[in-house]
């Protein structure tokens, strides 16, 4: 029989990574992924012909720079590109725009506010300071506070170091920043409602918090702490749709000849005296490994890929708690015209890249209390994009598609289960409101894809549809992900190891968990690192 | 006292030229990032550098070339007489076809480089970036029959590159586009009007799929539109100087000023190239009698140049603007400089072409890069790894035929 140096179970971009790196290193790697394709939340899927969505994810900026380089992902076929134009709509339809030159966007928002307009370079600067802290800890392994090995203390005393950095007054507003909520940190900035509220919305994306509730100011900068190219908070398009990434990783792990086997679903993992051995797949097959990484959500990994036996005491119950709430939809729509949105010019650097129906800080609180009381908002706060009006091949000529993310929108509803004919009642919410914001609008349909948290659940195997494969606030963030004491990758079964989103440092195409948990899997197998430093513009 | 417009009919002298298609693409200048070349007004860039950078990596953009220089060189013997002025041998050029090429003093320096076109049998244009007519005319010097005809205000010219390119030109109508070689040229009737002669050739300066277009100037705009009209559902905008100088490097290729001094304007001994200096020497071809240069050259190849133009991709991502190169990580010996560098957005690497002493190629290279972070001064020492291919060259440069993108 077989036996492989590692089996990764799940081929998400992470898995992939993780897969490239063990393989680069020269070990014999097998891929293992339930769908009869790969890539998880970072895909591209042609459902009606002609037209590419990136189902999921839709946007790039976290994807580590280091990684790109170091895999040749180029190469394989990836091209990162930047768009241009984010629109903001209030609750009346008033437009926020950001122009790319930053004399013209002061001049912009001067005619919103001023005050708002001069208080966006002391906001920038503040949270690039934040950014670039975090940053630095992206590709790095956190430490165990509890742990006396040097290893751990030199890390800790490095994360001192960077942290007495920023100054004694920085260091307490930067332990607010992880408890604050969104709003309360912007209220310190803004005055108008919404630039406000416009600066907010990173703050709620996939996640089941309000810009009210503490904790999203750190989402916040989840979303804002990557770059292109060094510019810092900006995002790219996937040439060809999200898929590209995971394709171009899935390429380089297949030159260092790595191996994938799709419809591979992995029913459970073998543990035996304590230690990991292989797999069992949901067709019954048996596969053995010396490692076996799971690129699953952890409350997937423990709950559904692992029996309770096998496990020490408390993990079980760990998995179970871990908050995994979804919170988020999906509407990908396929339009024939490029859709004209309203107070635009007809200036095309901003009138066909991302258009953000936020409304205000109060319609966008609201629509988060429709989530606690299991319902999706019917005045939601949806961002949209155009990824075809700058990606030639997403979309025939002419014709675009619109990748709409909505928030909030809850995995069970309390009127009882999600239905066929309720997510298409969550689906023309949506396009309602896009209509208000773009009249006409729905004549340009030709095909929609429609996907609550059940969908996202069933299809790529996130827990609740949760986007980050768990919360990120701070009981379960850095060296607390995914549980305490178990932050460096390394799983409470002997062999066996996390490499999906649930680990340091959480959810995004970043890369970054499946390289982390490569290079320690590397350690204990006594094999050299193969992971690269991660090199960020601002070291 | 004089009104404004006495004083703006005074000082027009002091005003650049406009191109063909001045008219057009001053539109699309919302930034009035006005540069000069060869005496025009000429755009850095329209709206924005990174934008124009990836209509041509990702899409398609145009650039306006009016202000190359272009010579029509023509009679019975133009070949040889080409031949003579060229390090390549041009007497196997077909007609329909272009090839890249330089010239050099005597002493083997280059003056420039440029293209050929073999219009008809005796009959070439000869494209460069920096006016040549002096040298072309002396050199016809004693020749019976050529001519050398100084077509540069009377052809409008524009680069058209990017993945779509292919498709865009289909749209506009141009029939069988998609068979046109590399380095092959071709006529089309512009509008379906066999009256307005469009050549079309498939060349460029960006390493990515791309023609250049050539018409006569009373066509110029109605090209222009045609162009825009096609390629208006595939992002068609025109580019600058800046972003060409970026595809350019990806591509690998030279320009004058960074890469190489134009040998005539070159003021201090030996502060000009050689084409083994600069890696080009594919081009020069010792198998065809007397050219200028020739003797020069073949000393050179025979000892080996002194320097070599290299592509190095260098550690982390600052840029090594202006740096020394050093054998070794202590910086003890200088061997070498950087004449261009970037960060490549679609290569994700730090890049850069740099003149190294011969001799040091074999061993270490290290760059000294200083930045700065808000104002402070910073060094940083960064290995730097040869490379022996463009940093950028898609399989669809020279595909046959090119896919819709
Ligand atoms: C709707 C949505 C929008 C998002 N938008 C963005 C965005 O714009 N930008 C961004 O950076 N991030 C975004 N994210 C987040 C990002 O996509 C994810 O955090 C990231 O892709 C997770 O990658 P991963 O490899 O860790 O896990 P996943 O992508 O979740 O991969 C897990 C893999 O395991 C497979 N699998 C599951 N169970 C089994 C099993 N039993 N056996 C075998 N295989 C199994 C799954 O099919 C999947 O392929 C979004 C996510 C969603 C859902």
């Amino acid at each position: 029989m077989k036996k492989y140096d590692a089996i990764i179970i799940g081929a998400g971009h992470n898995g992939l990574t993780n897969g490239a790196y063990l393989a680069k290193a020269g070990l014999d790697v097998l891929v293992l992924e339930k769908n009869a394709y790969i890539g998880g939340a970072a895909i591209s899927r042609e459902l009606q012909e002609g037209w590419t969505y990136s189902s999921c994810s839709y946007m790039s900026s976290m994807l580590r720079q280091a990684i790109h380089r170091d895999l040749n992902l180029s190469k394989h076929g990836l091209v990162l590109v930047p768009f241009h134009g984010m629109v903001n709509y209030g609750t009346n339809g008033e437009a926020l725009l950001d122009y790319s030159d930053a004399g013209v966007a002061y001049n912009h928002l001067r005619k919103h506010s001023p005050h708002d307009a001069d208080s966006m370079f002391r906001f920038q600067a503040d949270l690039a300071r934040y950014a670039q802290l975090i940053r630095k800890t992206l590709m790095r392994t956190p430490p165990d506070p509890t742990s006396f090995k040097p290893r751990d203390i030199k890390e800790l005393l490095w994360m001192a170091k960077e942290f007495w950095k920023l100054g004694e007054k920085e260091l307490y507003e930067y332990m607010r920043f992880f408890t604050t909520s969104a709003e309360e940190f912007l209220d310190d900035y803004f005055e108008n409602d919404l630039v406000k509220a416009a600066m907010a919305t990173p703050g709620i994306i996939g996640t089941a918090l309000g810009v009210y509730s503490p904790g999203s100011a750190y989402i916040l900068l989840h979303h804002v702490m990557g770059d292109l190219d060094g510019n810092s908070g900006a995002w790219g398009l996937a040439r060809g749709g999200m898929g590209a990434i995971s394709n171009a990783i899935a390429g380089a792990y297949k030159e260092y000849g790595g191996e994938i086997r799709t419809n591979a679903g992995v029913d459970k993992i073998l543990v035996e005296n304590g230690k990991a051995v292989g797999v069992v797949l949901e067709n019954g097959d048996e596969l053995y490994a010396n490692v076996v990484v799971s690129n699953l959500d952890a409350k997937r990994t423990f709950t559904k890929c692992m029996d309770k036996k096998d496990l020490p005491p408390g993990i079980y119950e760990k998995a179970e708690n871990f908050k995994i709430r979804g919170s988020s939809g999906k509407v990908n729509i396929a339009l024939s015209g490029l859709p004209k949105f309203i107070n635009l010019p007809d200036n095309r650097f901003i009138n066909r890249g991302m258009q953000s129906l936020v409304g205000s800080i109060d319609t966008m609180e609201r629509a988060y209390d429709c989530w606690k009381r299991g319902r999706f908002s019917d005045d939601p706060f949806v961002e949209t994009v155009i990824p075809s009006a700058w990606d030639p091949t997403v979309a025939p000529p002419g014709k675009h598609w619109m990748s709409c993310f909505v928030q909030y929108c809850p995995p069970v509803l309390s009127d009882g289960g999600w239905t066929p004919e309720k997510r298409d009642a969550f689906g023309k919410t949506v396009i309602d409101k896009i209509e208000r914001h773009s009249p006409g609008f729905k004549d340009l349909i030709v095909h929609m894809e429609v996907r609550t948290p059940v969908e996202i659940e069933n299809e790529v195997g996130l827990t609740e549809g949760n986007i980050f494969q768990g919360e990120l606030t701070i009981d379960q963030l850095f060296f607390n992900r995914p549980f305490p004491g178990y932050a460096q990758y390394r799983m409470p079964v002997k062999n066996m190891y996390m490499c999906g989103a649930s680990t340091h440092p959480g959810g995004g195409v970043s890369a970054a968990c499946g390289a982390n948990a490569a290079r320690e899997i590397l350690i204990d197998l006594k094999k050299p690192n193969s992971v690269p430093e991660d090199s960020v513009y601002d070291d | 006292m004089k009104s404004n417009s006495d004083m703006t009919a005074a000082y027009i002298d002091e005003q650049l030229k406009e191109t063909h298609f001045h008219p057009r693409s001053s539109k699309f200048n919302v930034r009035n990032a006005w540069g000069v070349w060869n005496g025009f007004k000429f755009a850095d860039y329209y709206y924005d550098v990174d934008f124009e950078y990836f209509c041509v990596r990702n899409s398609c953009g145009t650039y306006d070339i009016c202000p190359m220089q272009k010579y029509y060189i023509t009679g019975a013997d133009a070949e040889a007489m080409l031949n003579r002025m060229v390090t390549r041998d041009i007497s196997k050029l077909k007609v329909g076809r272009v090839t890249y090429l330089c010239w050099c003093t005597d002493e083997g320096r280059m003056i420039d480089d440029g293209t050929v076109f073999k219009l008809g049998p005796n009959s070439y244009m000869l494209t460069s970036g920096s006016p040549c007519i002096a040298w072309f005319k002396k050199g016809a010097f004693g020749y019976a029959d050529v001519k050398v005809t100084d077509m540069s205000d009377n052809i409008a010219a524009m680069a058209f590159q990017g993945p779509t390119t292919c498709e865009v030109l289909k749209k506009m109508g141009l029939d069988g586009i998609e068979t046109l070689n590399p380095f092959n040229f071709r006529h089309f009737p512009l509008n379906g009007d066999s009256d307005k002669k469009l050549m079309v050739s498939r060349t460029g300066f960006t390493g990515d799929l791309g023609y250049e277009l050539w018409i006569a100037p009373e066509y110029a705009l109605e090209l222009w539109d045609a162009l825009y009209q096609a390629g208006e559902n595939y992002n068609i905008h025109p580019y600058g100087e800046l972003a060409t100088g970026m595809v350019r490097l990806e591509a690998g290729f030279i320009l004058p000023g960074l890469e190489f001094n134009e040998a005539l304007k070159t003021v201090r001994f030996e502060h000009d190239q050689t084409p083994f200096q600069l890696n080009l020497g594919w081009l020069v071809d010792f198998k065809k009698p007397h050219f200028n240069g020739r003797k020069a050259l073949l000393k050179e190849k025979e000892h080996g140049p002194e320097y070599t133009l290299v592509k190095l991709d260098i550690d982390g991502n600052k840029c090594a603007e202006g740096s020394y190169l050093y054998n070794n990580e202590k910086l003890k010996k200088h061997i070498g400089y950087i004449t261009s560098t970037m960060w490549s957005p679609v290569v994700k690497a730090n890049i850069a072409l740099a003149m190294v002493e011969t001799k040091y190629l074999k061993g270490e290279i290290w760059a000294e890069i200083y930045y700065s972070k808000e104002m402070r001064p910073h060094l940083k020492v960064a290995k730097c790894i040869l490379r022996t291919k463009p940093f950028w060259a898609p399989a669809r440069t020279r595909a046959k035929p090119p896919l819709p993108f």
